[in-house]
């Protein structure tokens, strides 16, 4: 396994005024090379441990800890050098072309008023080519598809040459082809560049087939983790879902199918 | 240089039309000599003595203001927003109208009370959009500024309503905005408090490309998102509290050409921030000529001109941004 690049141990958070921990006592681990799912139903807490891994919130107890240093004690600038982020939405309000936009990932490694170098213009390049977008460097970013705007944000955080990226719900509005797309797209950073990458997801059956590892969360804890094999089994996923659903497996995959009402055999019995 | 050239063309045409233009009609060669200090006596003391401080002031704040309007645009990421936005042209126009009102003597009196009262204002707005843990809320900001300008009018309107027609006049023409009182000596003031928050706004263009992204990506393409928005709300306002009051209320000319420039060049801060600036300049400097001239020898407040030009063009941007 390769470098450590997440860590929390025990970690715990309460947002302001709460009456329970929205995180708690969440132990996970991710290492360069590695691609990490986070599922769970809503309010689980997976938006949150995110955050924490990215220094966005101090946890309230135990410890996070991105590439060696409490996530919350880098600044910015020298975190958006290691870690590359893609949210779930971004509605730029001023027009801006594509190869602006992925320029805008060099700024963390900008100085406050001289020109992008020789350097950054080749990373630029390099991540357009890698997220396949480099023919729509001149659009306006609001003429592109939703799939192709997301391909354009991860190039963005491509182009902070980062250790790990971290995609929280990015493909939650895409469809079959551009999600796919875009899990493609990250499978094949984690094993040809050795990246870390955690993501963020409500599609259990994907996550299953692209994660090395998942981690199940479940009212702020994490109720399960390890490989998809082993975690998402069907006791585990109607616990954490509250609803019946069925394992079947796809190349050694588990995936499940939610069942419909009256479905198991022992529920119409009873 | 494709943008340079024809800015900086336009600005210097603007800046001579300025100097020749007026009631004392000279001639090109004649305002020429005067501004090097040759020719006759009276050309010389009009054009070095009164336009040549009264352009380069009203070039200065169109310039500013145009820059306040650009950065405002991006910390509360609206196209829309202008730097009177924030409640200090209220807090402004109400130190001017009382110290009008209550009569107070001297040149600076006027400028002053207006420089305390939109610093007040935007104290007050600041405190006010500082929400809980001491964060500072972009949308907050606009409805504090909104709120703080209302009381700021109401008071200049009772003020007004109790003081005799003459002084509610001067106060009215005062809050219009006009180069009037300008000098070399209001241009000096002006320049050296206009000149660091100007360089602080340019050296944080970087940031402000991110920040109109969004908070959240802006913090994630490694932008230290608070500090940014308290520093550039602070330079802005301050900016535009010291351009109010040494011209009064210029309307419209930090919304209108920031925008004009985005739609022109583009919206990379480093290039926005310099081409509104000159733009800026430019127009308040054609639209102060245009003040002066329109029915010598009576003077029209300069910001009725930039309001009257500014309006039309505002509900075109509106629609076309609305569509």
């Amino acid at each position: 396994m390769g470098e450590l690049i997440f860590e929390a141990r025990g970690a715990c958070y309460r947002y302001p005024g709460a009456g329970a921990d929205a995180v708690s006592d969440v132990d996970i681990e991710v290492a360069a090379g590695e691609l990490v799912a986070i599922v769970g139903p809503n309010g689980s807490g997976k938006t949150t441990l995110a955050r924490l891994l990215l220094g966005v919130i101090v946890p309230s107890g135990g410890a996070v800890l991105a590439a060696g240093r409490p996530a919350a004690a880098w600044t910015r600038r020298e975190l958006a050098r290691r870690v590359g982020v893609v949210a779930q939405r971004e509605e730029p309000v001023f027009p801006l072309r594509v190869h602006q936009a992925v320029l805008f990932g060099r700024y963390a490694h900008l100085g406050p008023l001289g020109a992008p170098g020789p350097r950054d213009i080749e990373a630029v390049e390099r991540a357009l080519e890698r997220c396949d977008v480099g023919h729509l460097r001149g659009r306006w970013v609001a003429t592109l598809s939703g799939g192709e705007w997301q391909r354009v944000r991860i190039a963005r955080a491509l182009a902070q040459e980062p250790d790990a990226l971290v995609l929280d719900e990015a493909t939650a509005s895409l469809d079959v082809r551009h999600e796919m797309e875009v899990f493609e797209l990250v499978a094949a950073l984690v094993r040809d560049e050795g990246l870390a990458a955690v993501l963020v997801t409500h599609h259990v059956n994907l996550a299953a087939r692209f994660a090395h590892r998942v981690v199940v969360m479940d009212g702020g804890e994490a109720r399960a983790q390890g490989p998809p094999q082993e975690v998402l089994r069907r006791d585990v996923l109607e616990q954490v879902f509250g609803w019946p659903v069925e394992i079947s497996t796809w190349r050694g995959a588990p995936q499940f199918v939610p069942l419909r009402r009256g479905e198991r055999g022992d529920e119409s019995s009873a | 240089m494709r943008r340079w050239l024809p800015l900086l063309a336009a600005a210097a045409a603007a800046l001579v039309l300025g100097l020749v233009v007026g009631p004392a009609s000279l001639g090109l060669g004649a305002v020429w000599d005067a501004v090097w200090g040759r020719g006759d006596e009276t050309a010389q003391s009009i054009v070095r003595g009164l336009r040549l401080p009264r352009v380069l002031l009203a070039f200065l704040v169109g310039g500013s203001l145009s820059v306040t309007g650009a950065t405002l645009q991006a910390v509360v990421r609206n196209p829309l927003a202008d730097p009177y936005l924030l409640g200090l042209s209220g807090g402004a126009g109400l130190g001017a109208v009382a110290a009008i009102a209550l009569g107070v003597g001297g040149a600076w009196a006027v400028p002053l009370a207006a420089l305390l009262g939109a610093l007040l204002a935007i104290v007050l707005v600041y405190r006010i959009a500082l929400v809980a843990g001491g964060l500072l809320d972009a949308r907050v900001l606009l409805l504090a500024g909104v709120v703080v300008g209302a009381f700021a009018a109401s008071l200049m309107g009772a003020i007004m309503a109790l003081s005799p027609a003459r002084e509610v006049r001067n106060a009215l023409l005062w809050l219009l905005g006009s180069f009037d009182g300008a000098s070399w000596q209001a241009l000096t003031i002006f320049g050296a408090y206009a000149l660091l928050p100007l360089a602080a706004l340019y050296a944080m263009a970087r940031p402000m490309d991110l920040l109109a992204l969004g908070e959240e990506p802006a913090q994630f393409l490694g932008a230290d998102v608070e500090r940014t928005k308290r520093r550039l709300y602070l330079a802005a306002s301050v900016l535009t509290a010291v351009a109010v009051s040494v011209s009064g209320i210029i309307g419209f000319v930090g919304l209108v050409v920031p925008h004009a420039v985005r739609i022109l060049w583009g919206h990379t801060h480093q290039q926005l921030l310099p081409s509104a600036f000159l733009l800026g300049g430019t127009l308040v400097v054609v639209a102060d000529a245009a003040a002066r001239t329109a029915f010598a020898p009576l003077e029209m407040p300069v910001g009725v001109v930039t309001a009257l030009v500014g309006v039309p063009v505002f509900v075109w941007l509106v629609r076309r941004w609305a569509s």
